[in-house]
């Protein structure tokens, strides 16, 4: 089909968007990878990352985003679940209650955690007031998961909520009705069935959960390092380097590329039916 | 049916939001019978059946599966099956896996030979060899009303329920499978609770009409005993086209109405008792206007195909009339009705609601058969 210049005119401000914003941010990410201070060729920037310490971080960041993804998938399953089968008005009544923090500055709820958290913090203080003795928890890994979790729990609830407020109830009656028990429903119809908000869901948490600098920096106290902050120190504070912060965020980029393709892979083949459910 | 009984309804009653969907409904169903739950929508027919599934609970009264109580037995434990009304196949499986759900939860393990075997003599059955791999998102409504019926049926049930499983299929398709679903309960003798509100399906298909109306039980017979016996205005109304007069009986086999005594085949009655006179538009014959035992003024000619359908006016009351010869409108007619076309109902508190064409039109009679099944 032929576009008339007036359709294709209609495009052009996305385009001119996407040009300015992505594109080009992108070309010169990868510029600035591939280039030493001079703005000559080199791969130093590349080969400095596979040295033990930058190793470490990936793995830390990779771990605290894998634990904070599967926690938020283990909380949010059964909610979604039970929200989608709850009346209609309940129903919006509990998408409004998961999306309100959302509303929040999330700076602000990472600084509240750590009020909470502290070893003078709330739940320190509740402790003390009953007798129990204070529990170190910010500055942890734990603090940490705990902030991501808060932060990014509605990403991984709403997108299974949706699938799962779209199964026809007639399907588990279905399922009911020849032979499944309450636990048999759930995984032989309700698991594969919402699967596709699932892998949505994932890729929501996971995504901003290995990339985040602020929450591991406010709650886990610098402690230790994740991708994010040492991204960050490269680019704002002493040790500016641009080049090599580039590269620290090309190889990030690149492997939320795997993982993505890896998740897709997974709902894509689940779509193409008759396969087996076990 | 003189067989065994396999499911017993004691009393049933059941309200959603206050509001009474079923009251005291008691009902025997037999082993190998075709049982036809009828009536318009909101009735409770579906709610019954439901009840029979395990989908709801009564509020008072039993319900006996072989003998057994089985109020609280969950879906999964009852030895019965459903088709969905519209299908309700399991979009992640294909064909295949969809009928073979029942037999994969089964306790101990069965071989994948034997599912494989199972599977195909369903498909066989159903008329859907070579259709095992296909997704059940690219079949026709006729096609997955057949998974259907086999994944409810290689479980091997005692019963089979079916909620209008017939409901969003074309008419020719309609009585194609109306045989099939009537060949497949007299090969498998499995007993069929079939739910419609088409009473020409319930008609051609039933061992065992049972006819509802607001939660109650209108009529139990055979399809023959509830079109040529009806017992009250509503069922004589629902069930076909009726012309339902005010006559006064008599005697034994002596009624009069529209201003003649007729000759009739009921008795029983008290001497000059109130009653419902039901004549069925196809039993009234038309005849000279000097031969007939009523005459009045045709005031509308319908062609159906097979008859005519006149509006015959006779004494201000309107007939409806099915000739097989041509009418003229605004002609004087005479009409001539047989002893055995006279039924004789008691007065209920349905007289006087039916059975009267003066405000007839074909347009609202198709309105009020539409049924969107608005209950749960």
């Amino acid at each position: 089909m032929k576009r008339s210049f007036m359709q294709r005119a209609a495009a052009a401000p996305h385009i001119v968007w996407s040009v300015l914003f992505i594109i080009a941010p992108l070309i010169f990410v990868v510029y600035y990878s591939f280039t030493d201070l001079d703005g000559a060729f080199t791969t130093e920037n590349i080969g400095r990352l596979f040295t033990s310490n930058y190793v470490l971080i990936f793995v830390n960041s990779l771990c605290l985003a894998l634990i904070s993804t599967v926690v938020c998938l283990v909380i949010a399953y059964p909610l979604a679940y039970i929200f989608s089968r709850m009346k209609e008005k309940w129903q919006r009544v509990m998408v409004l209650l998961i999306m309100i923090p959302l509303w929040m500055n999330f700076l602000i709820t990472t600084y509240s955690w750590m009020t909470i958290l502290e070893d003078t913090g709330i739940i320190n203080s509740l402790f003390k007031a009953i007798g129990l003795d204070p529990v170190h928890m910010i500055n942890t890994p734990g603090a940490v998961v705990v902030g991501m979790v808060f932060c990014y729990l509605p990403y991984m609830i709403l997108p299974i909520y949706t699938v799962m407020s779209g199964i026809d109830p007639k399907l588990l009656e279905a399922a009911s009705d020849l032979g499944c028990s309450g636990w048999h429903v759930m995984t032989r119809v309700v698991m594969p069935m919402s699967l596709s908000g699932v892998i949505s869901g994932i890729t929501m948490v996971f995504v901003p959960s290995i990339s985040t600098f602020y929450i591991s920096q406010k709650l886990g106290g610098g402690t230790f390092q994740l991708i994010g902050d040492t991204i960050e120190s490269y680019f704002v504070g002493t040790a500016i380097n641009y080049h090599f912060g580039a590269a620290l965020s090309l190889v990030l980029m690149i492997l939320i590329l795997l993982s993505m393709a890896v998740m897709n892979h997974y709902s894509d083949s689940e779509d193409e039916g008759g396969r087996r459910i076990k | 049916m003189n067989g065994k009984k396999i499911i017993e309804l004691r009393g049933i009653t059941k309200s959603f939001d206050g509001e009474v969907v079923l009251d005291n409904i008691s009902l025997d169903i037999y082993e190998d019978e075709f049982l036809t739950l009828l009536g318009p929508s909101g009735c409770g027919k579906t709610t019954t059946l439901r009840i029979i599934g395990g989908f709801e609970t009564p509020d008072s009264g039993e319900v006996f599966f072989d003998g057994k109580k089985i109020n609280d037995t969950p879906p999964y434990k009852r030895n019965i099956n459903t088709v969905f009304q519209k299908y309700a196949l399991f979009p992640h499986l294909n064909v295949y896996e969809n009928i073979a759900f029942g037999l994969r939860l089964q306790k101990t393990k069965m071989p994948e030979d034997e599912i494989s075997r199972r599977v195909k003599e369903m498909l066989e059955m159903v008329n859907l060899r070579g259709f095992e791999r296909r997704r059940v998102t690219t079949l026709s409504g006729g096609q997955q009303q057949r998974v259907a019926i086999a994944r409810a049926l290689i479980n091997n049930p005692k019963v089979l329920l079916l909620d209008e499983p017939l409901g969003a299929l074309d008419l020719k398709l309609r009585k194609d499978m109306q045989n099939e679903l009537k060949g497949m309960q007299k090969r498998t003798g499995i007993t069929f609770i079939y739910v419609t509100h088409d009473q020409e399906e319930a008609l051609s298909m039933s061992d065992t009409v049972v006819v509802m109306n607001e939660g109650s039980i209108m009529q139990i017979g055979t399809p023959t005993d509830i079109y040529n016996e009806p017992s009250n205005a509503y069922v004589a109304d629902f069930i076909g086209e009726s012309n339902i007069i005010d006559g006064v009986m008599l005697a034994d086999r002596s009624v009069r109405f529209a201003g003649h005594t007729f000759e009739c085949v009921d008795g029983g009655f008290d001497k000059n008792e109130q009653v419902d006179v039901v004549v069925r538009p196809e039993d009234v014959d038309v005849v000279a206007v000097d031969k007939g035992m009523l005459t009045g003024k045709v005031t509308s000619v319908t062609f159906k195909g097979v008859h005519w359908e006149i509006i015959v006016d006779i004494d201000n009351f309107k007939w409806m009339i099915q000739t097989t010869d041509y009418v003229a409108p605004d002609a004087e007619i005479g009409v001539y009705i047989e002893p055995d076309a006279i039924h004789i109902m008691k007065k209920s508190e349905y007289s006087d609601m039916f059975g009267d064409y003066s405000s007839f039109s074909d347009e609202l009679d198709e309105l009020s058969d539409v049924d969107a099944e608005g209950e749960e």
